[in-house]
């Protein structure tokens, strides 16, 4: 598998997004974290990344209701393991559209812990049965076959993009956290 | 999988969603209106507490005053410093010495301020060298480096240089295990056979705060991060946090994330000292220098030592314990009331709190769960208070104040956690701008926190201040704890990487601080201790000038008979006895620095002229009206010439 090249096209456009403010936020403005820094320059990180991808909405969408774009904007290093929007579209119906509620917080940032190892794993650093645990405390694991297709927890690496923090895989599927004992 | 590549190419990359616009931001909106009457502090007035904050990189200490985060000093310790002309004068150089020869610099990581009954007492601030392991001691009184003791053993000195409860240790833990021994020249491949940790124990003098080697630990080898004393009930036990326990030797990033628990080291240190007035010790040949700053001669000594005490607890029952702890635990801080010892692996999604007293009746029932090198695994759950739940991303460090709580850091959700060490409730969270590592509440490991505020020392700076290149300052700020919400009062800027810090309150240091060094106690040999006695020696290549500086003249400040091959000694004292008034002396083509001579002090630069001619000289510090006034010249002659050795002030040719 070839790394995906990352074309730095950048449009501006206009906030589509709400913001995702909590009552505290509201009542108390802070300023933005790292993902507020302009910087047009540096490599982009694994947030900006999955932001300058069409294919990403939903997660860049869920980073935001989970409150975790500034955590992702930081040093790292980061492995994230990005679904895409059809990944996301292959779930029940309404689900995501659940998660990102902000009585379901807790939930959201724990599935989506479970796509973040921190740690930078590259490619070639991938070897079959690699087992990582994530940020919510789980393990996956990963198989690479002979001809370099990787998998992780059975789910398809459709890509993977370098960022300045970390790597970016691409996944054709969601992870699930298994059930906690 | 081709196609599907190529519909990424085509669709990452096509647009900037501008995040920017969906937040509120700017610092416009961080602070509340009444933060700057917080930190004003009035021109002419002193701020509450002074603040000890490491260089990291540069080796020294900065001292900052809160609320203002004004800067006051920057304490060079393990680094030269040529303003001042540590590590450039005679006298300093010394200070510098090790076993490898004279080292200009390390990373000096921790300040640890000393303690009597676990609270500050305000006599001295240690720290630590990381690279060529050493501690130093730092006067709290003339706010100098006055002993550095080497680290035999040891590779990266970083749980270190923290203190017990009445400063009788000091400890420091190596970082990197290493072959130890006769037997150092293997493979590194031969890690789980070869290599070894080393914990020293640093008996402190409770008067003069002198430092020598007890003992050290020889433990299993993998990496000693942090460590904090027992205080009060855990009184005569330390704490360290151990990673790499898969004690990988390559590419630690992978290798030695793999375990889900890494350890929390227990260790009984009075029953060590049993074992070492058992003579159970084993004495082992070391390498290691001892140096040691005279305020009396104003000269530094370095003394080699050969010889360090081991106790090796893979052998010796009951010094150590381990407690499981998840996922490279990085920071290990033990509560005011020495009951609760808080563990942060920084992989972790818990942070657990252990119970010294669950340790002891898990110890009591050998309530393990199997050993590590022979050395008992207490069972988890036995030594557990609690877990912390989802406290946020990374947790590093923990600090606490009077009231049972916890203040943790959170370097990669970028925030301070607020919890309650009891219910293990979280209280409040505010985040750090950006990426904080160490957090700082005054007095907040000891026994007697001082609370008010709680300072984080952030890792990344980037648009925080106005940019100057690539190389940015590092910021720390200040919030208030106050209230049941942590208030962001303000951002100041650092030198150096502000790595840990310590503070307490001004009153415990300010009234002691000496302000001029008394000239009849100037036990120098070198020192003109007044103009009469200001002279220049000749002993064969080596020329001694005894020279004095009052405002505002140099005596001598004409000196001729010198010869290119001399090697010249300026020893400068500085007459005055009023504070505040140093002098300083450079002269040109000097390859080394300036030294700066306080009031009552006799210091050396060396000089080594390479050409004939007249070189001036000068007092580099404003002293007076007249200081532009204050030089001289050093006539040079060919080597082996005969041009008498002459000296004089004030003595012109019509005179004669």
């Amino acid at each position: 598998m070839k790394k995906l090249v990352f074309l730095p096209v950048i449009l501006l456009l206009a906030c589509t997004q709400q913001p995702s403010g909590s009552a505290e936020v509201a009542s108390a403005p802070l300023p933005g974290g790292q993902s507020n820094v302009k910087d047009e320059t540096s490599k982009p990180d694994v947030v900006r990344i999955a932001v300058n991808s069409n294919v990403h909405k939903t997660l860049v969408a869920a980073l935001q209701a989970a409150d975790y774009v500034d955590a992702l904007s930081n040093v790292g290093p980061f492995t994230v393991f990005a679904p895409t929007d059809d990944a996301f579209a292959k779930l029940p119906a309404g689900t995501v559209d659940n998660l990102v509620k902000p009585e379901n917080k807790a939930t959201l940032q724990n599935i989506l812990e479970y796509h973040v190892y921190v740690g930078n794993i590259r490619e070639d650093q991938i070897r079959d049965g690699m087992v990582l645990n994530q940020v919510n405390g789980q393990n996956v694991t990963l198989n690479k076959t002979a001809d370099g297709k990787i998998t992780i927890n059975g789910v398809n690496v459709i890509g993977s993009v370098s960022a300045s923090n970390g790597t970016v895989y691409v996944l054709d599927g969601v992870l699930l956290p298994p059930e906690k004992k | 999988m081709k196609q599907n590549r190529l519909m990424l190419i085509i669709t990452l990359g096509l647009a900037l969603l501008a995040l920017n616009g969906c937040k509120p931001k700017g610092p416009a909106g961080v602070t509340t209106g009444d933060a700057a009457s917080k930190v004003y502090v009035a021109p002419g007035q002193y701020d509450e507490f002074y603040n000890f904050v490491s260089g990291g990189f540069n080796g020294q200490m900065a001292v900052y005053g809160l609320p203002s985060g004004r800067l006051f000093r920057n304490i060079p310790v393990f680094s030269v410093n040529p303003e001042s002309g540590y590590g450039y004068s005679e006298e300093t150089k010394p200070m510098l010495n090790t076993s490898h020869g004279f080292v200009p610099w390390d990373d000096l990581h921790h300040p640890a301020l000393s303690t009597t009954k676990g609270e500050h007492d305000g006599r001295w601030v240690f720290g630590n060298a990381n690279n060529t392991p050493r501690v130093a001691r730092i006067s709290l009184a003339t706010f100098r480096t006055e002993e550095i003791i080497e680290l035999p053993n040891s590779g990266g000195n970083h749980s270190s240089p923290f203190i017990t409860e009445n400063t009788e240790y000091v400890v420091a833990g190596t970082r990197f295990s290493v072959p130890i021994g006769d037997k150092t020249d293997v493979p590194i491949s031969s890690y789980k056979e070869n290599f070894k940790g080393s914990i020293s124990f640093i008996k402190v003098d409770p008067q003069t705060g002198r430092m020598n080697i007890a003992f050290q630990l020889r433990t299993p080898g993998f990496n000693y991060d942090l460590s904090r004393a027992g205080k009060g009930p855990s009184h005569g036990w330390f704490f360290f946090s151990c990673y790499n326990t898969e004690q990988a030797y390559t590419l630690l990033e992978v290798n030695a994330s793999r375990n889900d628990k890494d350890f929390i080291m227990a260790v009984n240190w009075k029953k060590a000292e049993e074992y070492l007035a058992a003579g159970k010790g084993r004495k082992e040949r070391a390498r290691y220098a001892h140096n040691v700053y005279d305020e009396k001669t104003h000269t530094a000594t370095s003394t080699m030592l050969d010889e360090v005490t081991v106790l090796d607890v893979m052998e010796l029952p009951d010094i150590v314990y381990f407690i499981p702890c998840p996922k490279s635990p990085h920071g290990c801080d033990v509560d005011p009331t020495g009951e609760y010892i808080v563990g942060s692996g920084k992989l972790a999604a818990v942070m657990p709190v252990f119970s010294f007293g669950k340790i002891q009746t898990a110890i009591a029932n050998k309530d393990y769960e199997g050993d590590f090198a022979g050395i008992p695994i207490i069972k988890y759950e036995s030594a557990l208070h609690g877990e912390v739940k989802k406290p946020g991303l990374g947790p590093l460090h923990t600090e606490f104040d009077a009231n049972g709580n916890a203040y943790t850091s959170f370097f990669v959700s970028s925030e301070i956690v607020k919890w309650n060490v009891q219910s293990l409730q979280v209280l409040d969270r505010v985040p750090t701008y950006y990426s904080i590592g160490h957090l700082c509440v005054p007095g907040g490991p000891t026994a007697k926190p001082h609370g008010k505020y709680v300072i984080a020392y952030n890792k990344i700076t980037k648009d925080r201040y106005l940019p100057t290149g690539p190389e940015l300052t590092q910021s720390a700020q200040l919030y208030s704890i106050d209230g049941d919400k942590m208030q962001l009062l303000l951002d100041f800027p650092t030198i150096g990487e502000p790595h840990y810090a310590e503070a307490l309150p001004a009153s415990l240091i300010k009234d002691k601080s000496v302000k001029i060094y008394p000239i009849e106690q100037n036990e120098h040999p070198f020192a003109a201790k007044g103009e009469k006695m200001a002279r220049v020696e000749r002993k064969g290549n080596d020329v001694h000038v005894y020279m004095t500086a009052i405002r505002s003249h140099l005596t001598p400040d004409n000196i001729e008979g010198i010869r290119v091959g001399d090697n010249v000694y300026f020893h400068v004292t500085n007459l005055e006895q009023d504070w505040d008034v140093p002098h300083g002396f450079a002269i040109k083509g000097a390859t080394n620095a300036e030294i700066l001579i306080m009031p009552g002090e006799t210091q050396t630069l060396l000089w080594k002229p390479l050409a004939a001619g007249v070189v001036p000289f000068y007092c580099t510090d404003f002293c007076s009206a007249l200081h532009q006034e204050m030089q001289g010249y050093a006539r040079v002659s060919p080597a082996g010439s005969n041009t008498p050795l002459k000296f004089s002030t004030g003595e012109t040719a019509s005179q004669k």
